[in-house]
């Protein structure tokens, strides 16, 4: 029982670090329609700004994660003002490749200055043992990253319901032609949730750097992953992410657990079968 | 006596998104070699109702009758081969396409020989002969090989019925013909509607009250998805309700 | 302008179309007789493009796992040869049957959805087979790969020997008929139906095309001709992988369709033969640098080149002309 809990736990943290991975792309496709497949790379960029200053510069791991964050949103900014902008009319098969292009480039860039080894990062202490609840022990990281992931989720959904900005971004999403007809300056909010949401990616990668490993071809192996969340979920939905996440970080966690020889097959399964009858994924709208 | 078959009617078309009620109740008929308007203020739902009745949207009630025969659950594409065709608002063509490949594609759509991968394009001598026919008469001809997206908004607007007129139609539904055409084109543009052969039926929602009474023999007035009033383009014109909601009310450009 | 003649001369074959066919059959015999074993590949990845071109280029359905067709094709006639029956032709036609059947099944899923499903339905198909040809191991030799192919004489005269003289041979030979077969569709009423569908669905469907009966048809076609490409793969080779079924190999595709330029099925073998000789010339090179100049030139071609090589060396030509 108490294993079967301890498994539950890990993949619902698992699940917890693909949403922050995926809840940015998941907001910016619905809002611009922009098949971003170099998502993952944003990640990656963060995951190495963690591991540069904690291995390198000898900084804690915690005080990183806020430069994870804002140094991936400041070169996701950069890329999407002078890139992305002029492909969002170039249909989904040339944002597909271009991205996936990206990703490529990127995983060069990364090998050529941290090499094609995998990176870990020394934890403190208190990250690394377990702690008990009640009759389990668990893996203190794993609930660190709960708890990151629902603070993120709040301040997420705080965001959004509350703040001016949010409703703007709200507006955009259900329809932009209506938004653009009020005036709103949809191509700034658009650039600014893609700052913002690469960012999230970017503290996500810094997280999963314990999790998964690190190396260049992250990008790619999150990739799926994340696509699975978003597409599942539904473009836009905060929520539809959140359990498609926590669904897809158990189902698999378990599924290599109890059932290793099918446990892939049957997630591919289980989104083939679900997009086929609601294309739109969970809580989509659109 | 038998009385004539209309060659469109509809009966009780109700259809609502949540709580907006866009067809509500809607009974019409089109009898055979109509030329019928249907006219309102914008968002009464004269587009959804044409949505409805070509299948692109399902009604919660009511049915669809196309030559007193029950269309209801039919898929659109069914529909068109029934002779029940539509126009759109918007220029909706084959970009890339020309015209002389758009028209051509709907002959050979109607022709039932469009699945063909046999025999080359160019071997279609009647299809090809009947596609550049039709572009001709709609005074397309000189520029029916080049790409559509090069064509003037007003020649886009005579391919779009070039392309309806294709499929030999024998109810036209016309979606703002005239959209965006300039005035002076306009009637150019409904003359040659006039000129359709007597065993089309045609009904067009449009704008220009002008037009309207020019082309119409028959005018329903459809305010908030329901039916106003149905009468003469004279009954109509001197109907204090319309004058009130629709005419009286604000401009419409 | 005469709409017969005009027609005719759209489906006509070019100058170029003849020179290009001689050139490909004599380059590598006589010239590069060393690389006739990569010559085959390459014909045997364009004859792969040209099927995604099919779909994509003319029909306008985005895949990400069409290689899932070509792995089918692969397994079925190298399964065919391990258990006994190595004659090549019979092999490629059971290689077609199968690996289009299975592309009509999948039809009905693909085409009653777009944008991000599809993407994400073409995608999960392609890992579920994966996973699927790794799982029963004990039939396709999983990730080891097939073993045990043996392709017999081909019409009962020719060896496929080591220096892969009628591999090459038996290779072109099939592309170029099917290229002639592709050729031969697109510029049918059902090839111009299929790109007006991609033009635009909603008005092909209110002018009656049954849109999903007409792509489903492309859909299956296009299925058989990734299947034959595979099991061509499979007997000149005489070993299936895993990676013939994979995600990098349908990404790659579609890469070299970009590169090439699509909708017009020259595009497909022009980017196959850039691809393909880039990558083997850069070979020495460390992979991750192969990676950055094709994700560099990926961009580049979607940012300033959106209708591929060919469709810029046409546009030049275009101006040339004007001048």
């Amino acid at each position: 029982m108490s294993q079967l809990f301890a498994v539950l736990f890990d993949g619902f943290a698992y699940g917890m670090l693909l949403f922050l991975l995926s809840v940015g792309l998941s907001v910016t496709l619905g809002l611009m329609n922009f098949t971003n497949l170099a998502h993952g790379a944003f990640a990656m960029v963060g995951g190495y700004v963690t591991y540069s200053l904690v291995e390198l510069a000898g900084w804690p791991f915690l005080a990183t994660l806020p430069f994870a964050f804002l140094i991936t949103a400041i070169i996701a900014a950069g890329f999407e003002r002078f890139l992305f902008r002029r492909i969002y009319e170039a249909g989904e098969l040339n944002q597909v490749l271009f991205t996936i292009g990206l990703v490529f480039a990127a995983s060069a860039v990364a090998a050529y200055f941290f090499g094609t080894v995998h990176h870990s990062v020394d934890l403190p202490a208190y990250l690394t043992g377990f702690i008990e609840v009640g009759s389990v022990k668990l893996p203190a990281y794993r609930i660190f990253l709960v708890v990151v992931a629902l603070v993120v989720t709040a301040i997420v959904v705080a965001g959004l319901e509350y703040t001016r900005f949010g409703a703007m971004v709200r507006a955009s999403v259900d329809n932009q032609k209506v938004a653009r007809g009020l005036g709103l300056n949809v191509n700034r909010i658009f650039a600014l949730t893609f700052a913002l949401g690469s960012g999230l990616a970017g503290l996500g990668g810094a997280l999963a750097i314990d999790i998964l490993s690190l190396d260049p071809s992250f990008g790619f192996h999150i990739l799926v992953l994340v696509l699975i969340v978003v597409a599942v979920g539904g473009l836009g939905s905060i929520w539809g992410s959140f359990l498609a996440a926590a669904c897809l970080g158990i189902f698999d966690v378990a599924g290599k657990y109890f059932i290793p020889e099918l446990g892939a097959f049957l997630i591919y399964l289980f989104m083939v079968a679900l997009l086929f009858i609601k294309p739109r994924g969970l809580f989509g709208r659109r | 006596m038998i009385a004539p078959v209309n060659a469109l009617e509809t009966g009780h078309l109700n259809k609502a998104f949540g709580k907006l009620v866009v067809a509500d109740d809607i009974s019409l008929a089109l009898p055979q070699g109509a030329r019928h308007a249907l006219i309102g203020p914008n968002g009464a739902g004269k587009t959804t109702l044409i949505n409805l009745m070509t299948g692109v949207l399902p009604p919660d009630s009511g049915q669809v009758r196309l030559d007193g025969k029950e269309i209801t659950g039919l898929e659109s594409d069914v529909r068109v081969k029934r002779g029940l065709v539509r126009t759109f608002q918007i220029n909706t063509l084959f970009p890339k396409l020309t015209p002389l490949e758009s028209v051509l594609m709907a002959v050979l759509e109607r022709e039932g020989i469009s699945g063909q991968w046999i025999a080359p394009l160019a071997a279609r001598r009647d299809a090809i002969d009947e596609a550049f026919g039709l572009l001709t008469q709609l005074g397309l001809g000189d520029d029916a090989t080049r790409p559509t997206h090069d064509l003037a908004y007003g020649q886009q607007r005579l391919l779009e019925i070039a392309l309806a007129l294709a499929t030999k139609p024998k109810v036209l539904l016309l979606d703002e013909p005239a959209a965006g055409v300039p005035k002076s084109e306009s009637a150019a543009l409904f003359e040659a509607i006039a000129a359709l052969p007597t065993d089309i039926s045609v009904l067009f929602i449009e704008h220009d009250m002008n037009l309207v009474f020019t082309f119409a023999s028959r005018i329903t007035v459809l305010v908030q998805g329901r039916i106003l009033t149905e009468g003469s383009p004279d009954e109509i014109a001197h109907d204090p309700q319309v004058r009130e909601v629709y005419l009286g009310g604000a401009d419409h450009g | 302008m005469d709409p017969h003649l005009w027609l005719k001369r759209k489906g006509r074959i070019s100058p170029y179309e003849v020179a290009f066919w001689p050139i490909v059959l004599v380059l590598p015999f006589w010239l590069f007789p060393t690389y006739l074993s990569l010559s085959s590949q390459i014909a045997i990845t364009a004859l792969f493009c040209i099927s995604l071109d099919l779909i994509l280029g003319y029909a306008g359905i985005i895949s990400l796992g069409h290689a899932a067709f070509f792995g089918i094709g692969a397994y079925a006639a190298g399964l065919l040869s391990a258990h006994g029956w190595g004659e090549p032709l019979s092999g490629l036609a059971f290689a077609a049957v199968v690996a289009a059947f299975a592309g009509w099944i999948v039809s009905f899923m693909i085409v009653r959805v777009q944008h991000l499903a599809l993407l994400m339905i073409t995608l999960g198909l392609g890992f579920l087979l994966v996973e699927l040809a790794n799982s029963l191991g004990s039939f396709t030799g999983g990730a080891d790969g097939l073993q045990g192919i043996d392709t017999w004489k081909l019409l009962g005269v020719w060896k496929f020997s080591f220096w892969g003289k009628t591999a090459y041979a038996y290779s072109l030979a099939v592309l170029f008929i099917l290229f002639l077969v592709c050729r031969r569709i697109v510029r049918s009423p059902f090839g111009l139906t299929l790109e007006a569908i991609r033009e635009n669905p909603d008005r092909t469907t209110a002018l009656g095309a049954p849109n999903r009966a007409h792509l489903q048809k492309i859909f299956t076609l296009s299925a058989g001709i990734a299947g034959i490409a595979g099991a061509l793969l499979a007997q000149t080779t005489e070993t299936v992988s895993l990676e013939s079924l994979g995600f990098q190999r349908s990404a790659e595709i579609a890469i070299m369709l970009i590169l090439g330029g699509t909708g017009r099925l020259y595009g497909a073998i022009l980017g196959a033969i850039i691809f393909m000789v880039a990558r083997d010339q850069l070979a020495g090179m460390n992979p991750q640098y192969w990676y950055f100049w094709i994700g560099l030139l990926l961009m580049i071609v979607v940012l300033f080149m959106p209708r591929g090589i060919l469709g810029g060396l046409e546009r030049l030509a275009a101006f040339g002309r004007r001048r």
